[in-house]
């Protein structure tokens, strides 16, 4: 094995509270911190740990978005990864991208660079698609092992331990394979200051859409963005016999 | 690196890392530099040592902090 590809995604920060935009078009991003997909970091924590295991000779992280998704590929390079490549593509264009699009630069991405191996994030928090692993897969026409817990080389491939419901399932792969990795796969590194001021040594090979050749033409149109529901109050009840009343009443007895 | 240096960078690492402090940030960089200046005296290179060690683990909790916040947040999220 020599290359692993990872794909970082510049997302609205956990922490933050989202809020929707009054005409329900999206949500509100503009002066609202931003981090690394969390699940991409884990993504990104594996493909180091594989290259500190000499499993892998390289690592490229692939983030697709506006100039600022480059500070989010910094801080791929500082937990370790080679070399990052950023796909610019800002404002509606942006907005109006979908996952089927992101994997087929990926695909590209993973041939023109001839990497082996490509782990994901199992899905990104802000529109959490988990589509892009999966259609990268079918793009490339290799093996995949989605929601990874666990990933062990084995004799010319890959054992994976996947997450499914209620319990975990053992698969082996070939090489060439797509992965992408769940929440319990690792606990990622942290990006520390001096990691990342040596990260902005290393190289960022800046790409446009046309550069990569993909359409980018949106496949499906968001009618609406909107809320969940709020929680209504709860009321207090003054005794057992009228909490029983109450119950019948909304028929739960 | 010195050991002096080495306080330095220490300091900074502390400094950045508690830029990002869910509680608050502000009272924390501040009670970190008020716990470096209560020391700043101090002469014996085995006792800066010392020092330096706990400022260490210090670190290292703190990133572990941070990392278990943030599994907690997605456990909860999408799993629970």
């Amino acid at each position: 094995m020599s290359r692993v590809l990872v794909g970082v995604k510049r997302v609205i920060d956990y922490a933050v509270k989202i809020r929707v935009k009054p005409d329900k078009t999206g949500v509100v991003t503009e002066g609202v911190k931003h981090s690394m997909n969390p699940f991409d970091e884990i993504a990104v924590e594996e493909a180091v740990k594989m290259k500190e295991k000499k499993l892998a000779t390289e690592v490229i992280a692939l983030s697709v978005g506006p100039a600022q998704s480059q500070e989010t590929l910094r801080t791929a390079l500082a937990m370790g990864v080679d070399r990052g490549i950023h796909i610019e593509i800002s404002g509606k264009d942006y907005e109006m991208l979908q996952p089927l699009h992101i994997s087929k630069m990926f695909a590209k991405i993973a041939q023109d660079e001839k990497c082996d191996l490509i782990i994901l994030g199992k899905q990104a928090i802000d529109d959490d698609s988990n589509q892009t692993a999966q259609m990268t897969a079918a793009c490339l026409d290799w093996p995949q092992a989605v929601f990874a817990s666990a990933i062990e080389k084995a004799d010319n491939g890959l054992k994976v331990v996947r997450e499914i419901d209620g319990g975990l399932e053992t698969i082996t792969t070939k090489l060439p394979a797509v992965i992408s990795a769940d929440l319990r796969l690792n606990i990622p590194r942290y990006a520390t200051l001096p990691n990342i001021m040596k990260a902005k040594k290393k190289p960022i090979k800046k790409l446009t859409v046309a550069d990569v050749g993909v359409d980018i033409k949106p496949r499906y149109e968001v009618v609406s963005v909107e809320d969940p529901p709020v929680r209504q109050a709860g009321s207090i009840i003054p005794d057992v016999d009228t909490l029983v009343s109450k119950l019948k009443e909304l028929g739960h007895v | 690196m010195s050991q002096k240096n080495r306080v330095i960078a220490l300091y900074k690492n502390l400094q950045y890392l508690l830029k990002e402090y869910p509680a608050d940030a502000k009272k924390m960089q501040i009670g970190c530099k008020k716990a470096f200046l209560r020391n700043k005296d101090e002469t014996d290179p085995k006792k800066i040592e010392e020092m330096i060690e706990k400022g260490e683990y210090v670190k290292k909790e703190i990133e572990t902090l941070y990392a278990l916040k943030k599994y907690r947040a997605m456990k909860k999220r999408y799993y629970d």
